[in-house]
């Protein structure tokens, strides 16, 4: 069996599943026909749901329907309530840059330090293990209250948040080089700064990278919740408007499409970790 | 005699008695009208009668003496006369605006309920631009974040529930921050909205164990409930669960029959009837007819560095609120609050909030033309109610000096100036009586209104 054919079926069957999977929420949110005879005066002032007994889910070709809508123009600007799910995404995916381009450079020089001296790995390990289990969204009211500042606080939450698998995976990854290697540079009489360079940074780089990969997923997750409390901006904004709406055609068009940038993040760092990482 | 009767009207009575002849005192007659605040045809037209009526008395001082002369030479004519040598015009655009502001581009948060329409509206109708602001309204997840964003100074000014203001002032739930109230958004408009499955348990008596959502502790919406609750015997800290639940989770819990009801904004309890999931118990009118909703707010900070910022918005709020206050605008500004920008509402639910004509949710049409009101004084009465609510239910602990409280958060004594000078006619006192569920409240004997009532929080 060779492996061209191996991906044909594999795609054969992704594509029935999502068939199956669409006809089932089809077949299960149709809407039930008239409920209760009312008269039209009063089903003119009622709901859909209400009147002609629609399923409160919308259907795939509802949703459909308004995918299509949206982008169709993706970057309309009706006010700073109202803007596009182009503008919202890029408002989304500049935050969680700005915070994580942070975490990246704190964690890995941090990183590298601790990695190469036990004493430090020691001494902070139970600070690190403390704060690395707290939820992003309990940092949240703390943030706002100190940093008196929502866009800010927003940041400083994916930073906070991301900075822990970077920083964990860089301190393992420098600490566990092969020591043959190191003892190597140091018969060769390699310096510190070059031996940190030139050794146990290229040997380091794949766990760096991973630890990398898991922030970055880490920073996406965090950026929708902390939108939609924070709110003005972003794609959890999006989701947390359209939910005020009751509109959960949106919010799962919005739940899709964060979907797929959670993917496109991960295969980029994906792709950055296959660059470093070489066969032994 | 007061600045808005036409001293061109040479038949005007002079007696004392007011004008229309059904009260004792000029003063009863504004007591009795008080609540109205119909604005005049056009903005123009009404800063132009302040300013000509200002410019005619003080020229004829004497009642008499200027009755004598408009009688021998007629009104229009002496209108006339007079802007010969007095720049009536000028004096009236100068009139108008005021002091230039200090900050024109300003941030006003608000939450998407029909509360807030005169801030919301006052956007894409203009009320903003027409007194020389460009102010963006920005949205806000919740209460909490209302309060921590106005606190923080990213807004300048916020929707705010009513009782709000008075809780930052005093620092409750926060850190204590003097704010202040210079206009109510709206009276009335709020409802206690029940499961469906609750349409056959009319009678609060049988409500016990029951869960209701309320959206957040410092509101009127509370205390109304509260309220409401024990006068029918509930005590709401025992036999109920009260929770906080922002508003647009409100609907979506009743569906998932997390909760039995809530006492809500509007457009919610209506959103709930437009998608079949509950029916309207009680307007929150029928439990105080004209109770105080939700308030426009801003920090002391905010009011002493940029006066004359703070008086145009006040100026804006109060000119939208008078023209929300008109019923045939209100379909108007139903269509231009909806959209995704604003409150991101079906039309029609906002259309059945404001104009008062709506579903029941029991199958039945219902009018009540008063069902939301806008009225922008701040009675510091309402304040003083509120502050008695806050004690009764445990929210302030030890002595409160209900008046100074009041006094110092809502403006009344501004607005009515700033409300004279743009020609409304505001209330002359602060203070007035009202009824909530028949019980009379007296704004001068807090002390005793909290201790006469049966169920409240031991403290």
């Amino acid at each position: 069996m060779t492996t061209t054919s191996l991906r044909l079926r594999a795609g054969l069957v992704s594509i029935v599943l999502l068939a199956a999977f669409l006809g089932i929420w089809h077949l299960a949110t149709r809407s039930a026909g008239p409920t209760t005879a009312m008269s039209p005066e009063y089903a003119k002032l009622m709901g859909l749901t209400a009147t002609q007994g629609k399923s409160a889910m919308p259907g795939p070709l509802d949703v459909g329907a308004k995918l299509w809508e949206h982008l169709r123009r993706p970057f309309y600007d009706n006010g700073p309530n109202d803007k596009g799910l182009g503008i919202q995404l890029g408002y989304s995916i500049a935050r969680v840059g700005m915070g994580y381009l942070l975490a990246v450079l704190v964690a890995i020089p941090l990183g590298f330090l601790i990695g190469m001296s036990p004493l430090l790995s020691k001494a902070l390990d139970p600070f690190i293990q403390v704060l690395k289990p707290i939820s992003p969204l309990a940092w949240m009211p703390l943030a706002l209250y100190t940093i008196k500042d929502s866009s800010i606080s927003a940041i400083f939450v994916i930073f906070i948040c991301s900075i822990w698998p970077m920083l964990l995976n860089t301190v393992f990854g420098v600490a566990s080089v092969r020591k043959e290697w190191i003892n190597v540079a140091r018969t060769l009489e390699v310096g510190t700064l070059r031996r940190a360079f030139t050794v146990i940074l290229p040997a380091a780089a794949p766990t760096i990278l991973t630890g990398m990969r898991i922030s970055i997923g880490i920073a996406w997750l965090v950026i929708v919740a902390a939108e939609m409390l924070v709110g003005g901006t972003g794609i959890g904004y999006f989701v947390w408007n359209e939910w005020n709406n009751l509109s959960i055609t949106n919010v799962i068009i919005a739940i899709l499409l964060i979907g797929v940038v959670g993917m496109l993040l991960d295969q980029i760092l994906a792709r950055f970790t296959r660059m470093v990482t070489f066969p032994e | 005699m007061s600045i808005f009767d036409n001293p061109f009207d040479p038949d005007r009575s002079l007696r004392a008695g007011c004008a229309c002849g059904q009260h004792q005192s000029a003063a009863e007659h504004e007591q009795a009208t008080a609540l109205r605040c119909d604005p005049v045809e056009s903005e123009e037209k009404r800063y132009e009668g302040v300013v000509a009526s200002a410019v005619m008395r003080a020229m004829f001082p004497q009642d008499l003496a200027r009755r004598a002369f408009l009688k021998s030479v007629g009104a229009s004519t002496a209108l006339a006369a007079l802007s010969q040598f007095f720049p009536l015009q000028t004096a009236t655009e100068v009139f108008a605006q005021a002091g230039t502001p200090e900050k024109k581009d300003l941030k006003v948060g608000f939450i998407p309920i029909t509360c807030a329409t005169p801030i919301i509206m006052a956007a894409p109708l203009g009320f903003y631009s027409k007194h020389g602001l460009n102010v963006d309204v920005v949205k806000t997840a919740g209460w909490a974040v209302v309060r921590d964003k106005t606190i923080n100074k990213e807004y300048d000014a916020a929707h705010m529930l009513a009782p709000m203001p008075l809780a930052i002032s005093l620092g409750l739930g926060s850190n204590p921050v003097p704010f202040a109230v210079p206009a109510i958004e709206n009276i009335n408009g709020q409802g206690i909205t029940l499961a469906m499955k609750h349409k056959d348990k009319r009678d609060p008596k049988d409500w016990k164990g029951m869960k209701f959502a309320i959206p957040f502790d410092y509101s009127m919406h509370n205390y109304l409930l509260r309220y409401y609750l024990a006068e029918h015997g509930i005590d709401p800290d025992t036999d109920v669960q009260l929770r906080s639940v922002p508003p647009p989770e409100m609907v979506a819990n009743l569906r998932a029959d997390n909760i039995d009801g809530f006492l809500a904004p509007d457009n919610i309890c209506q959103r709930a009837i437009y998608d079949g999931v509950g029916f309207m118990h009680l307007l929150s009118k029928e439990i105080w007819d004209g109770h105080p909703c939700c308030s426009f707010a801003a920090s002391r900070e905010f009011i002493t560095t940029a006066p004359n910022s703070f008086a145009a918005l006040t100026r804006a709020i109060v000119d939208a609120t008078a023209y929300a206050s008109k019923a045939e605008n209100r379909k108007q500004i139903a269509e231009a609050i909806a959209p995704a920008n604003y409150i991101n509402a079906p039309v029609t639910v906002l259309e059945q909030v404001l104009t008062g004509t709506y579903a029941d949710g029991l199958g039945g049409v219902k009018t009540d033309a008063k069902r939301v009101d806008f009225d922008p004084f701040p009675w510091q009465s309402f304040a003083v109610w509120m502050l008695t609510q806050m004690k009764r239910w445990g929210q302030i602990k030890g002595d409160v000096d209900y008046k100074a409280v009041a006094e110092q958060v809502y403006l009344a004594t501004d607005t009515r100036k700033l409300m004279t000078e743009m020609g409304l006619t505001p209330p002359t006192s602060a203070y007035k009586s009202f009824a909530v569920m028949g019980k009379t409240f007296d704004p001068a004997k807090p002390e005793d209104y909290v201790a006469s009532f049966k169920i409240k929080k031991a403290s």
